[in-house]
Parts: structure tokens; sequence; C-alpha cells
């Protein structure tokens, strides 16, 4: 047998080439070969079978159980933590302080100043720690997989962002003029516009949520990735290659786990890009001149 | 005329595609720290907002690679 062959007998999970952006609910079964030879992780891992409610659109699987643990995780914390909210903060009043005050301060205040982004430092503090808590799970053992994997987590959080920029770009200069300040920015030479018009709004309407989307569902993905190949390359290693092969497994498994703590790493900063970027973007639509 | 195979690769020229999809955003990384971690040595009181806008650039160069992986899964 081929070692690096995988071992999934599945024909084309994929046949369809909208499958994993336009259907995060949909469940591909990917088929457990068990034992013998090595099992590359493919995308099937991130389509686990059905809980229950198969066929229907509220099917549940691992995934949606994997999000429901971690929401009633973050809940718990922050109503612990605000139950229990003293004068004098104890360590964990203090741990969570640290964190709400990172994102009103080195998130919104850098970017929006301490006035104008007053008034979203609750959203995005929602954003930054709903990214963080799902993008935890995926080191998690036993969960091993982040929620914001698939892309329907990270396009609802996106379509948030993007009205809220609107919405916030059009309060202030109207709706002719949130354009007319984003699509024809001042001191370009007229003719110019043919071609800044057009790529500014393909930016605010698709490039700017897309991009947000796509860029934490990727992160996610290939990390999950590699971790799975590291530990599933341990396995194969030590308790199905030939003696002299065993070694590897050794290497594998640190290197493993060096990336579920560079996975760790990850996590935390694309929580931060994604709030970030969040205010980056409101805070362009309230600006004067683009 | 018989051909005989002496070697063969399967898998998908995808995989090559996105190794290449990596080199760019390598470089375009590369740049943007190196000249970030410059900055730093040169006014280290203004770190804070150098990290802030370097991870910002980050944000915008990782997402060209980004694509590749997604590109590469789509279009296979």
């Amino acid at each position: 047998m081929c070692p690096l062959k995988s071992g999934t007998p599945d024909p084309d999970p994929w046949e369809s080439p909208l499958f994993t952006l336009a259907a995060p609910l949909t469940v591909v079964a990917s088929a457990e070969g068990e034992g013998g030879g090595f099992h590359a992780p493919s995308i099937t891992d991130f389509f686990p079978p059905a809980i229950f409610f198969e066929g229907t659109i509220f099917e549940f699987n691992r995934v949606m159980l994997i999000r429901v643990i971690m929401t009633i995780l973050l809940l718990a914390i922050f109503v612990i933590a605000a139950r229990r909210a003293k004068l004098v903060p104890g360590r964990f009043q203090n741990a969570i302080e640290m964190i709400l005050d990172f994102v009103r301060i080195n998130i919104v205040g850098e970017i929006m100043g301490e006035e104008r982004g007053r008034r979203y430092v609750p959203m995005i503090t929602v954003i930054f720690l709903t990214v963080l808590t799902f993008n935890i799970s995926g080191v998690i053992p036993f969960m091993n997989l982040a929620g914001t994997a698939l892309i329907g987590l990270p396009v609802m959080l996106a379509l948030w962002v993007f009205v809220t920029y609107w919405v916030a770009g059009i309060r202030k200069h109207g709706f002719g003029g949130y354009l007319k300040a984003n699509l024809f920015p001042p001191g370009v030479p007229k003719p110019i516009y043919v071609i800044v018009a057009p790529i500014e709004l393909l930016q605010i309407l698709i490039i700017r949520p897309a991009s947000l989307a796509i860029r934490l569902m990727a992160n996610m993905v290939a990390g999950h990735i590699m971790l799975v190949l590291c530990f599933s390359a341990t396995s194969y290693f030590l308790f199905e290659a030939a003696p002299a092969l065993k070694a590897f497994g050794v290497l594998t498994f640190a290197g493993g786990f060096a990336f579920t703590l560079f996975e760790l790493l990850v996590a935390a900063l694309q929580a931060y890009i994604f709030g970030l970027l969040a205010s980056v973007y409101i805070n362009l639509s309230l600006d004067e001149e683009h | 005329m018989d051909v005989t195979t002496l070697a063969e690769v399967t898998g998908n020229i995808g995989t090559v595609g996105y190794g290449l999809a990596a080199i760019g955003p390598g470089i375009g990384l590369g740049i943007l720290i190196g000249k970030t971690i410059e900055g730093m040595a040169r006014q280290p009181e203004a770190a804070g907002q150098l990290r802030a806008t370097m991870f910002l650039g980050v944000a915008f160069v990782e997402l060209l690679a980004l694509l590749g992986i997604v590109a590469g899964f789509l279009f296979v």
C-alpha cells in the first residue's frame, strides 16, 4: 500500500463548485475508511454527518454543536463576570476587564478615536469575542473544529459590518453624499474616475465584506488541516508504519504541538484583525474626505 | 508505440497553484514586517501604532494567500 495515499474512498464529494461557499449546512458524509494507511485531511472534515433533523434546513451536526457549546461558554463567562462585578476587581474580573479594555482602547480607540468610536465599542466587542471564542474551539481537545471554519458564521459577521458601515456612511453624508465621497475621491484627475469609481464601488459592495469572511474562514480551515495532517501522521507513524519510521512520529507530534500553539496565536490574531478591519471600514465611512 | 511509465505523480495541479499563490504574499509579508521592524527600531515610541498598522497591512497581504487556498478548493 502506498503510504501517502488517502484512505477515504470518496468518489467526489464536491461536484458542485459552490460546495463550500454556498452550502455551510450541507453534510457530505465522509466515508471513514478505518484502519490501514494514512488518512490525509480533506475538506469533508468540515461537513460531519448530521446528528438530528437530517435533510431539513435545521440540520444539526457536530459543527453546530460546537457553536452552541462555545456560545453557552462565552455567555456563561460573561454572565458570571457581570454578576460578580465589584469595585475592586478580583483576578477573574481583572482578566475580563483587560479583554474589554483591549477592544475599547487598542482596537476601536486607536482607529476611530475615543469620541467617534464610543458608539461602536459594543459592536466591535461582540465581534471580537465571538470570533475569538469560535476560533479557539479549533484547538480545544474533543472539539478540534473551529466554529468559524464554515463560511456561514463569518458571512453573518461580515454582513453585520457591511450593514453597519453603509448605515454609518449614509447617516453622516446622505446616500448620494456617501457614494460621492467613496466613488469620487477628491484630488483625482477627472478622466481617471472612469476607472476609479467602479473599483471603489466593487470595494464597498463586495470586496470588503467578502474579504472579511474569506480571511477568517480560510485561516481556520488551513489551521485545522495543518493540525489534522500533523496528528494523523503521528498516529500513522507510531502505530502502523515500519519500525524504522516510528521516530518520525515523535517529530510530527512535536510539529502538531507547535502548530497547536500557533493556532492559539492565529485565533487571537484573527479576532483582532476582524475587529480592527471592522472599525477601519466604519471609520472610512465616517471620514469627511475619503 | 508502447509507452512505459517509470514513475507517476498523482494528485492535483491545483496544489502547485497554491504554492505559486503563496510566493507573492510571502514577499509582501517580508517587506511589510521588515519595514515595520525597521520603523520600530528607529522610533521605539511609535511601536504601538506601527504594530496596529502592520497588522492591517498583513491582513490585506495574507488575504491573497488565503484566496489561493479557497480557489484551490473551489476550482479543482
